[in-house]
């Protein structure tokens, strides 16, 4: 196969598995008579979409910000936690177990209470992004500074580089294909956790669309919203995608 | 006996133990060994996996510490990885994040040496084994004994005083390791640097050394040095010459076989 006709079917499959899908959804809507309050139809949605055509953007703009901005400080936590966990025993020991507790807490509980500390605006939507996403840029970022390959260790030990050379030099490049792989579920769980914090105490974001449109049984605008996060999740989840292919080519090669 | 002016590195009862776990006793590496090589030298550590060859040659390196026994490098004792010494591996261990030239130029960036000065001799470098137009590519389109001479242009590039080298061909094919065997020789003949060059091949051995130290494993030891007095740049194609390396290579075979029947 030609490399042509190779991305003509990367790009042909996942259309023809949303064709279908689609295809599914309106059947089984008009196979069970499903009331539209419940399940609405496709071409209901696409109305809905339609019909909010000035409204969706700055909604959708609002959930995108609050998930960049969530996202990109957990890349900072994120990294910043694992380069203390990798380098050092006791922050280990220490700060790990804290972590791992920390992440089995249901984050949807904390949404409550983030409103009440930080108030309506976009910080604790940001916040909520931050504790959704960070564990999985821990924890892949220090795997990857603990994974350097063994004689790239001994390489950089017998030129007795400094620690700073060494992370510089070695560790943290040969660490960067672990890095994408937490920075690629992170940015799905970054969208999910800006809907979190819109689900309370919110006046905008596709979040609160949705929470709005329950309260009056407009399902087709919840469907709309929903519909424009998924895509979001993959523009923002390929777009990840091509950042690595430029920033570590040489991860396809080994 | 060496004369004590020209030894270069002294090897003086080093031992090495490695930890088994718990509740079994320690595993002997290296019981022992003393050896003396000159300034110069070309010397080859053979025998069987699991002789410590190679946890001799990290110690000589000062990558690993022995148990006990001291090692000199120049009169002075060895308490860590020096800057005049330069150490190849088994694998390439070249970094996939850049080409090969700045590969190459690493040690110089480690050691905050002038790069100006450094990336004419790099240069110089690639050009003797064949890969100066590969200056500007990436690591992952370089071969398997590209790759090994990009890693021997940069443990050259500081021009260290010592070349420590494990297995360095052994994972490459024999026509490329001969190539490689070759070049070595020319290189070395050209400077005349101290190397200590591990193998497990009997033919490489004597092929490349002045001297070649034969080892018995658990616990290594050195069993036997043979000097091989023979013109070079050696090859195994010479007729005349693959007369002495046969014997030589029938010696060490007898050797490292007998012992293992004993």
């Amino acid at each position: 196969m030609t490399i042509g006709s190779r991305r003509l079917v990367s790009l042909l499959l996942p259309t023809l598995a949303l064709a279908a899908a689609i295809g599914i959804w309106w059947l089984a809507k008009w196979a069970f008579h499903w009331p539209s309050f419940v399940v609405p139809s496709p071409a209901e949605v696409a109305r809905a979409l339609w019909n909010r055509r000035s409204y969706f953007p700055s909604q959708s703009w609002t959930t995108l910000v609050e998930t960049l901005e969530g996202f990109i400080l957990s890349v900072v936590v994120g990294v910043a936690c694992a380069i203390a966990i990798a380098y050092s025993r006791l922050l280990e020991r220490s700060i790990y177990p804290l972590l791992v507790a920390f992440n089995a807490v249901p984050k949807l509980a904390l949404a409550p209470i983030l409103v009440l500390w930080m108030g309506f605006g976009a910080a604790p939507k940001v916040v909520m992004v931050l504790l959704i996403c960070v564990f999985p840029i821990v924890l892949s970022t220090a795997t990857g500074l603990k994974s350097t390959p063994a004689e790239l260790e001994e390489l950089i030990r017998s030129l007795s580089a400094s620690k700073l050379q060494s992370f510089r030099t070695v560790h943290f490049p040969s660490a960067l294909p672990h890095i994408f792989v937490g920075l690629k579920v992170g940015i799905s769980l970054a969208v999910i956790g800006a809907v979190i914090g819109e689900f309370v105490g919110a006046t905008r974001g596709l979040g609160y669309v949705i929470v709005a449109s329950g309260q009056n049984a407009d399902t087709a605008l919840a469907f709309a919203s929903i519909v424009i996060l998924a895509v979001m999740s993959v523009v923002l989840f390929y777009a990840l995608v091509a950042l690595e292919r430029l920033i570590v080519p040489w991860a396809n090669h080994q | 006996m060496v004369a004590e002016a020209d030894v270069l590195i002294r090897l003086d009862g080093v031992s090495q133990l490695f930890a088994a776990g718990r509740r079994r006793p320690p595993v002997s590496a290296l019981e022992d060994v003393t050896l003396d090589i000159r300034e110069s030298e070309f010397v080859t550590l053979v025998g069987r996996s699991g002789c410590g060859k190679s946890t001799l040659l990290r110690i000589i390196s000062g990558l690993l510490e022995p148990t006990s026994g001291r090692v000199d490098i120049g009169g002075s004792p060895v308490t860590g990885p020096r800057r005049d010494v330069s150490f190849m591996f088994q694998r390439p261990a070249l970094l996939p994040w850049r080409n090969v030239i700045e590969n190459v130029l690493l040690p110089v960036e480690i050691l905050r040496l002038d790069a100006a000065d450094f990336r004419r001799r790099a240069h110089d470098l690639l050009e003797l084994v064949g890969l100066d137009v590969f200056a500007e590519r990436s690591i992952w389109e370089l071969s398997g004994g590209m790759q090994q001479r990009a890693a021997l242009c940069r443990a050259l590039v500081t021009d260290p005083r010592i070349l420590l080298m494990d297995e360095p061909f052994a994972a490459l094919d024999a026509l490329t390791r001969e190539d490689l065997s070759l070049e070595l020789q020319r290189i070395w003949d050209d400077d005349r640097k101290t190397i200590v060059f591990v193998t497990h091949s009997i033919e490489e051995a004597v092929l490349l050394a002045d001297r070649v130290v034969v080892m018995s494993p658990r616990p290594g030891r050195i069993t036997k040095v043979l000097e091989v007095e023979l013109p070079r740049p050696r090859s195994l194609g010479k007729s005349r010459e693959s007369e002495e390396l046969r014997r030589c290579s029938a010696e060490l075979h007898e050797l490292l076989f007998a012992r293992e029947a004993a």
